[in-house]
Parts: structure tokens; C-alpha cells; sequence
């Protein structure tokens, strides 16, 4: 079978205790773009890393053969001496170290130990013009925008003669329009003969640049699918406003819009990727809900915020908007438009300086000058980044939930750790994180579990306005589903929800009004019967009319 | 979950935390065994206590700075300025006794102030700060006492650190209320631990078998009086480990179960999310680094009235064995995690190895090699508990 350049057969691989893959088989064609698909903790990651040596042979049953030949990786350097090359989610790059310094780290260009300078910059300029990167070579990493620090790890792997490429979760932290860029640099890498093994939570994404997608659940394969051959099954599928725009609303050019197939044909494959996934029909990613809206809850008016380093810079201008009880509205806009610095900067001046503008809460003005603050006025912020700004992963469950309001629990200043221990318990059954105790540490849960650990925080500070800021990044499709359950519940109980998101199709699913966020400017806002994908993402690029005016 | 757990469960837990108890027994019971027993005579007994006694004040104010993500080498100056002030005021300007503690403990403050100030609000790295601070302190120190010994204390400052409460019942050749103490602390812990107990249940939490709750309770009780009977057998009951007891109590309460403590442990768990969950983290740091000024003029006042003297030199190198007593006791590298009664043991088991290894006389260089290798090994097995915990996931 010549034609495959890699066969994983039967993969087995046991840690103590638990089986993470069991007879998995991958087979992945010449030059195709070839997806994994799965929950997090299906074993995507451990078979990558059984592929890259990271597991060394040995320490797992079956076999690898790559381009025909019978391989056994006992480190990452064989597996890249072959030309396997994996780019992780989280880049492995040093910020103060220059572009061309980390596109050869590990593999300077040198000469008995010293480094060529003139032979590196050259050959990186050459690297970074295949990858569309237009820096220079002597810039530091760090001066990069993410999209760019991408570009820089694939340019990387270029360097090493690369055969075949592992993308893992490549556009979760980039913007659409970086995201757009570095898929058709995959499609360019494919016409060059570069195989690319892709994994990724976007089945959108997948839809439009796999050729092949294998569906991985509980460390066993499920079935691998040809993108584009027929969907084969559940050829009755609802339309529903996620995946199917407005056929009469005009066309614009740059919203990344799926090819390859008709959007009924790539609709149907994500949904049998989906089922493949969770093991279960997902005739809706969205649970039903009746809006009762009432009063409004929370209003900014005119509200300013500047950089805090560089002050010249304007990063939200003359935001007005409200959010009502019982109401989800969404705030789109692209990244680096302003949607958390809006948000952090209305917790508790959390961001930016010279913030002006006004807060009403049930049509009261408020002052909020610290995040204490924001509480007391029943404000609650869930991060964007729930291990950087919001979890202790070193305590257990029960102290990341009392954190916020940590006084409900202590009267007078001293910690009833009985009742604490209760309060977390409630919560961990109401919104069903799942671990043995809430003595457990954070830091072993999954992703979705530690982001009910999040919301529970805030659930318990009884806020009247909950700001949710990508809510479901990063987390698996079956967790997905079940934060957006919690969203209704909460709506529902008359909290009013203001969630940002760069996932269009979940502001479309679940929000009741969508405000677009463009510069820092609210440039439109929709309710949830005359939002589309297309006319969102119109609103979320546009140009503001006055040019620059402080 | 209500519900029993046994040993193995109540050991494995918290490697990590009941480990070092476990390491405190192996190094009393070989260092006993290494002296033929004289570890454990009265005499040295109130010995060890006498001589650590400030170390082990400093580690409690250490392991704080440390769970909140600082560090703070600047505490060996500070008892050495502190006890100078003391000397100042009580021997050079002749005032009473207790005018040189308020005078100490006010320093310490002021000291305290003075980094916080710049950790806190001004947000330089604590390492910079108390580094400078160490220098600053000891050249104050020796400005103050014009780089000369004062000396010696009035007889009631000396106490603070020599003085016994003894005598006071009386006793046939041993002292009756030194035993009272140990009886009243082995019946308040096991009034507070049946209380802790029932309130579990209550709450409807795991317990452990009650049977294995009345071991735990009766083997503390006999550490407890065993050790009060070899203190009655010597000079009776050390002030200063009242003092050090009372101490340990408070900042334990205050660690574990106030909004203040558990402020601590979430900044140097993740200072990020702790302000974003309305901490108050400049007040939380400012206050943190005033109290470690305040331990530190505590472990002053000790320390000048145990050597009955300010010295331009005291309390040199006592940060690194605060340092040392915090990390051994199982406080992270990185913050976040850390007890007062983990640093305490961390601190005993430095006391009862340089203790044991004097009676032995061993010479002090070898003695530091030990102490720094059983450093190095406490952390790495920090390093590896938690390495444990990751791939268990």
C-alpha cells in the first residue's frame, strides 16, 4: 500500500490503571490533509505522541510504518529525522529569541559549534517567504502576534525537511482571519507534497480542508471518513442557522465561507463527525430555550478605555449597550477588537486606564473601581483563560468555588470550612462536574469540568449580570453542550448573561441579541431572528467611519 | 459522602504533608539512637527548644511569604536590628525592660513597612527588596550599636528566652504544672479534634473509623506528655515555648480557616485569578510583609535575650535556615502551597539534625553539608510528589 505514507496498526497503549488507546488504527494517504477528530481525552494527543517517539517503542503494542517502512521511534529527534514533525497547542517558542533563532533552535546552522549568523537569517527569510510570514528575521518572537508565532513554528518545521506535519488544535487561540491564512498555507503545503495530519475542535474548519477525517472516542477508532466522498446518512437534517446562512442575503467576500462541497453536503459530515465524536445523535448543538425578558439589568453609556501602556491608544470607544433579565446577549468581534479588554475593563477597571463612561445597574449609576466592587454590584466575569485568569490548579475544587465569595462562608472573617465544604458540594452536583470530591485538585480535571468549577465561583457570588468571555474554548463537544445548558438555566432564573464568543455559530445558538464589536466600536446590533454568519461577520469587519479622532 | 476512610487513605492523601511526619519520626528516632539517647535527655530537650525557638518563629512568618509567592532573606537582619534597639534602649538608655520590647516589636514594623512598601505597592520583586533590605539592616544594626556588643540584659528581659515557669505548684522532684500544661494541651486537642469530628458528621463528611481516631488522639497525648514529663524532670516549663505554642496557634487559625489566610493561597496559587476574584492582593502583601517584620522583632527580642546581648553580627544566615524550615516542611517552590505546622516540622527536623550532630561532635562543616543535602532531598521529593500527582491524572 504504497500510496499511504503512514499506517498506524492496532496502536495499544496502556498507563497504569487506565487503557488511553486500544487497537487504534490511522492510516493517513500521500499528500492528503488527513483530521483527527475527538473529545478531549479520546487519546488524539497520546497517539500523536506514540507517532512522535514522545512514548517510546516499547512502551506500546502494534505497529508504525511509515512510507513503507517498518519504524520503531524511541525520541522525538528519530521520529524527526524522518521528517515527522509535530507542532503543538501550546507553541514551543522563546519570546526574546529572534524568528530566525527559533525557526533553527536545536538545529543551529553552524559550523564546529559556531553559529553561522548570515547563513541563518538568509535561510529563515527564505523559510518565512514560503510560510507568507513578512517580518523580519531579527525580530524577537515575542513582538509577534500568535497568527504569526504559528507561521513561525511551521517555517520551523519546514526547516527539517518535513514529510509529514501534526497540527494540534493550530487555529485554537488565532482569528478567523488568521485561521483563513493558515489553513490555505496547509492547502499550499499539501500541493508541495507535505502530508498534515490535522487536529482540531472546529468542525467547520475540518470540513473544509480535510480530505480525510478519523473519528477517535474512549482510545478507540471509530470510523474514517472521506470528506469527499457522499455523507452517506441522515439525509433529513434540519437547517438550522449555525451552518446554513440566508440564501438571499448578499455574499460578502471576505467571510470565511466552507468550500469544498455544498454547505448541505460538509452540514451532513459534521454532524456524522459529531455523532461519531460523542457516541450519540446531536440533532441540536443547542438547547432549546424561551427567552422571558425582563427589565434591564446593566447598561454602559459612552464607555472609553485606553491601553494601559500606551495611552494614544484607543481600545474601546463610545461602547453603549444593555443587557435585560432573562436576556443572552452576545458581544462578536473579531480578536484584538476589544471584546475582553470591554469586558475587564467594566469588572472592576480590571484592564486599560483613563476608562470613562458610565455603569447603570437596574438603571441606577454605579461607581465600580475594583473587582471587589463589581461583586458587591453583582457582576461576575468568567475569564477568556480559565488557567491563567481564573483557577488555582494547585488547590482543590472547593477553594477555586468559595474564592469570589469567600465571605458567605466566613462570617466575621473566620472560614466555616464546614459549610464550605457543602456549598462546593452543591455545586458539584447541580452543575454536574465530574470528581470523586471536591477535595480534588482542579489541575486533574478536564477542561469542561474546569469551567463549571469557574462558573460555579460566579454562580455563588448570586451575580445579577454574568459576563462570560469564550465560555466554551477549548472544551469538548458533549462539555460544550452542557455550559450552554447552564447559560439557559441561568437566563431563565432571570440572570441577565452577556457572553462574548468568536464562534459565530454559538452566538448565533444561543444568544436572544448580538452586539458586533469592530476597533473597539459597537458597530451593530442584531436580535437573534435577524442575525446570520455572514451578516455578523460584515458588522465585525467594518471600517470605522471617522478616521482616527481621539 | 459520608462515609470512613482507613490508613492507607489518610497517608496517601497527602504524601506530600503526612511524608514529612514521617521523615520528623525516622530523624528523631535515628538521631536518639546516633547519641545513645542523650537527644532525648530533659537537659537537651529544654535545650533544643531554647536554641531553635527563634528559627522556628521566623519560619512561621517565612512560610507565609513563601505560600503568597515571595521570599524574604532579609529576616536575619532584621532580628539583629531589632535586638539592637532593644539593647539601645534598655541597656544604653537605662528604660525599663518592656519599653525595649515595644521599641523592637515597633521596628520591626516600621521594617515591615518599609518592604512592603516597595513589594507590595511599588511591585519590585520581593527577592530585590529583601536583599537590599539585608544589607540595609545590617548596616543599621551596626550603626546603631556603633558596631560594638551591648550587654547585658536586666534579668526580667533575659527571662523572655531563659526564664521556666516552674515552681509554681511545686512538685516532688519533678514540676506539677508543667505537667498540667501538657495535660490541658493533650485534653484541648482532643477536645478540638472530637469537635472537628462531630461537625464533619454533621455536615454529613467522611471521618475516619473511630477507633483509628482514638490511636491518632492517644498517640499525640503520649508525645505530648511524654515530652512534658522530660521538661518537669529538667528545669520545668520553657517561656518561650508557650510563646512559640501560642504562636503556632494563632497563625495556624489564621492560615487555615480566615478570609486573610486563604487569600494568601490563592495569590501565590494564581495571583492572576485571586484579583480577579476581588482579592485584595497590595493589602494582602503589604500585611504579609509587616507581619513577617513583626515575627522577625519577635525572633529579635528572643534571640538578644537568649545570648543576653546585641551583637552587630547576630542573626546571620537565620533566613536561609527560615527558608530552609519552610521548604522542608513541604512548602512549593513556586507558592501556593505550605503550612505553619509543615514549617515547624521542617524547622524541628533542622533543630534535632544540628542539635544531634553537635552532641556527636561533628564539626560544623560536615554539619552544613548534611543540613543542605537534607534541602536539596526535601524539595527534590517535593518535585517528585508532585510529578506523581501529574502523570497520576
Amino acid at each position: 500500500m504504497s500510496d499511504h505514507i503512514l499506517e498506524m496498526r492496532s496502536i495499544t497503549k496502556r498507563f497504569p490503571g487506565v487503557v488511553a488507546l486500544s487497537e487504534v488504527t490511522l492510516s493517513v494517504r500521500r499528500g492528503e490533509i488527513h483530521a483527527i477528530c475527538g473529545e478531549n481525552g479520546a487519546g488524539k494527543s497520546t497517539l500523536m505522541k506514540v507517532l512522535s517517539g514522545v512514548h517510546p517503542s516499547g512502551s506500546y503494542e502494534g505497529e508504525i510504518h511509515f512510507d513503507g517502512d517498518h519504524v520503531s521511534f524511541s525520541s522525538i529527534n528519530e521520529s524527526e529525522a524522518k521528517g515527522i514533525v509535530i507542532i503543538h497547542q501550546e507553541l514551543a517558542l522563546v519570546p526574546h529569541l529572534s524568528v530566525a533563532e527559533n525557526i533553527f533552535l536545536g538545529n543551529e546552522q553552524s559550523v564546529a559549534g559556531v553559529i553561522n549568523w548570515h547563513e541563518s537569517n538568509a535561510r529563515a527569510a527564505q523559510l518565512m517567504r514560503r510560510v507568507g510570514l513578512a517580518e523580519n528575521p531579527i525580530t524577537p518572537v515575542g513582538h509577534l502576534g500568535v497568527g504569526k508565532q504559528q507561521l513561525v513554528e511551521i517555517a520551523k518545521a519546514l526547516s527539517k525537511n518535513v514529510r509529514l506535519l501534526i497540527l494540534d488544535e493550530p487555529t485554537a487561540a488565532l482569528n478567523d482571519d488568521d485561521s483563513e491564512h493558515l489553513l490555505s498555507l496547509i492547502r499550499e503545503l499539501r500541493e508541495e507534497g507535505v502530508t498534515c495530519i490535522i487536529i482540531s475542535h472546529k468542525l467547520g474548519e475540518i470540513a473544509s480542508i480535510a480530505d480525510s477525517t478519523t473519528v477517535i472516542r474512549d482510545g478507540a477508532t471509530i470510523e474514517t471518513i472521506d470528506m469527499h466522498a457522499d455523507a452517506g446518512t441522515s439525509p433529513a437534517v434540519s437547517p438550522d442557522a449555525a451552518t446554513h446562512p440566508d440564501a438571499d442575503r448578499p455574499h460578502i467576500g471576505e467571510a470565511p465561507v466552507v468550500v469544498g462541497g455544498s454547505q448541505q453536503h460538509s452540514a451532513a459530515l459534521t454532524r456524522r463527525i459529531i455523532r461519531g465524536m460523542v457516541g450519540r445523535d446531536m440533532a441540536n448543538m443547542y438547547p432549546e430555550r424561551e427567552a422571558e425578558i425582563g427589565e434591564e439589568v446593566f447598561r454602559i453609556q459612552d464607555w472609553q478605555v485606553r491601553h494601559p501602556t500606551q495611552p494614544d491608544r484607543m481600545v474601546v470607544r463610545d461602547a453603549s449597550l444593555n443587557v435585560r433579565a432573562g436576556e443572552v446577549v452576545g458581544i462578536a468581534g473579531l480578536m484584538g477588537a476589544g471584546r475582553t479588554e470591554l469586558a475587564m475593563s467594566v469588572f472592576g477597571r480590571s484592564y486599560g486606564r483613563d476608562i470613562r463612561g458610565t455603569v447603570h445597574m437596574h438603571g441606577r449609576p454605579v461607581k465600580i473601581r475594583s473587582v471587589a466592587e463589581a461583586i458587591r454590584h453583582g457582576i461576575a466575569y468568567v475569564s477568556e483563560d480559565r488557567k491563567r485568569y481564573g483557577l488555582n490548579l494547585i488547590q482543590d475544587i472547593r477553594h477555586n468555588i468559595t474564592a469570589a465569595a469567600l465571605n458567605k462562608v466566613a462570617p466575621r472573617g473566620f472560614i466555616n470550612t464546614h459549610e464550605e465544604i457543602t456549598v462546593a458540594e452543591r455545586y458539584r452536583e447541580s452543575l454536574n462536574i465530574k470528581a470523586p470530591t471536591v477535595m480534588s485538585l482542579v489541575g486533574q480535571l478536564s477542561g469542561g469540568n474546569q469551567q463549571k468549577v469557574v462558573l460555579s465561583r460566579w454562580l455563588y457570588t448570586e451575580p445579577e449580570l454574568l459576563i462570560l468571555d469564550e465560555p466554551t474554548r477549548g472544551i469538548d463537544v458533549g462539555a460544550k453542550y452542557e455550559i450552554y445548558s447552564i447559560i439557559n438555566q441561568l437566563a431563565a432564573s432571570g440572570k441577565a448573561i452577556l457572553m462574548i464568543s468568536s464562534e459565530l455559530p454559538e452566538v448565533l445558538g444561543i444568544c436572544d441579541r448580538v452586539y458586533t464589536l469592530a476597533e473597539g466600536r459597537i458597530t451593530g446590533e442584531l436580535s437573534a431572528a435577524e442575525a446570520d454568519q455572514e451578516r455578523l461577520m460584515e458588522l465585525m469587519t467594518a471600517e470605522p467611519e471617522t478616521a482616527e479622532g481621539n | 459522602m459520608a462515609g470512613t476512610s482507613n490508613i492507607a487513605e489518610l497517608f496517601t492523601r497527602n504524601l506530600r504533608q503526612s511524608g514529612i511526619y514521617i521523615a520528623f519520626v525516622f530523624i528523631v528516632l535515628l538521631f536518639t539512637a546516633l547519641t545513645g539517647g542523650t537527644l532525648l535527655s530533659p537537659g537537651n530537650l529544654t535545650n533544643l527548644v531554647l536554641q531553635y525557638s527563634y528559627i522556628l518563629i521566623l519560619a512561621i512568618g517565612m512560610v507565609m511569604i513563601i505560600v503568597a509567592g515571595h521570599i524574604d532573606l532579609s529576616v536575619g537582619s532584621v532580628v539583629a536590628l531589632t535586638g539592637a534597639v532593644a539593647a539601645v534602649v534598655v541597656i544604653r538608655e537605662g528604660l525599663p525592660w518592656w519599653v525595649g520590647i515595644i521599641a523592637a516589636l515597633a521596628t520591626g514594623a516600621l521594617v515591615g513597612i518599609w518592604q512592603g512598601f516597595w513589594v507590595a505597592i511599588v511591585g519590585i520583586p520581593a527577592f530585590i527588596v529583601t536583599l537590599a533590605g539585608m544589607l540595609i539592616f545590617r548596616g543599621l544594626t551596626m550603626q546603631t550599636l556603633d558596631n560594638v556588643s551591648l550587654s547585658p540584659f536586666p534579668s526580667e528581659y533575659q527571662q523572655i528566652a531563659g526564664g521556666f515557669l516552674n515552681g509554681l505548684l511545686g512538685g516532688p522532684g519533678y514540676d506539677v504544672f508543667t505537667l498540667l500544661i501538657g495535660v490541658l494541651a493533650v485534653l484541648g486537642f482532643a477536645v478540638q479534634q472530637w469537635r472537628v469530628r462531630m461537625r464533619k458528621l454533621e455536615y454529613s463528611q467522611s471521618v475516619e473509623s473511630l477507633w483509628l481516631f482514638a490511636v491518632k488522639v492517644l498517640l499525640v497525648a503520649a508525645v505530648i506528655l511524654a515530652f512534658a514529663w522530660r521538661l518537669a524532670n529538667a528545669r520545668g516549663m520553657p517561656i518561650v515555648l508557650i510563646l512559640l505554642a501560642a504562636l503556632v496557634l494563632i497563625y495556624g487559625f489564621v492560615t487555615q480557616r480566615t478570609v486573610f489566610g486563604r487569600h494568601i493561597y490563592a495569590m501565590g496559587g494564581n495571583l492572576q485569578a485571586a484579583k480577579l476574584s476581588g482579592v485584595k492582593t497590595t493589602r494582602v502583601n503589604f500585611l504579609l510583609f509587616v507581619n513577617m517584620g513583626v515575627l522577625a522583632a519577635v525572633a529579635g527580642i528572643v534571640y538578644s535575650a537568649r545570648s543576653n546581648s546585641a551583637q552587630p553580627g547576630a542573626g546571620y544566615m537565620f533566613e536561609l535556615d527560615a527558608i530552609a524550615a519552610a521548604f522542608i516542611g513541604g512548602a512549593a517552590v513556586t507558592g501556593g502551597v505550605g503550612k505553619v505546622q509543615g514549617a515547624i516540622i521542617g524547622g524541628l527536623i533542622m533543630a534535632v539534625m544540628s542539635n544531634g550532630m553537635q552532641i556527636m561532635g561533628i564539626d560544623q562543616s560536615t554539619q552544613n553539608v548534611v543540613r543542605g543535602v537534607v534541602l536539596v532531598l526535601a524539595v527534590a521529593f517535593d518535585v517528585w510528589s508532585k510529578k506523581r500527582v501529574a502523570t497520576e491524572k
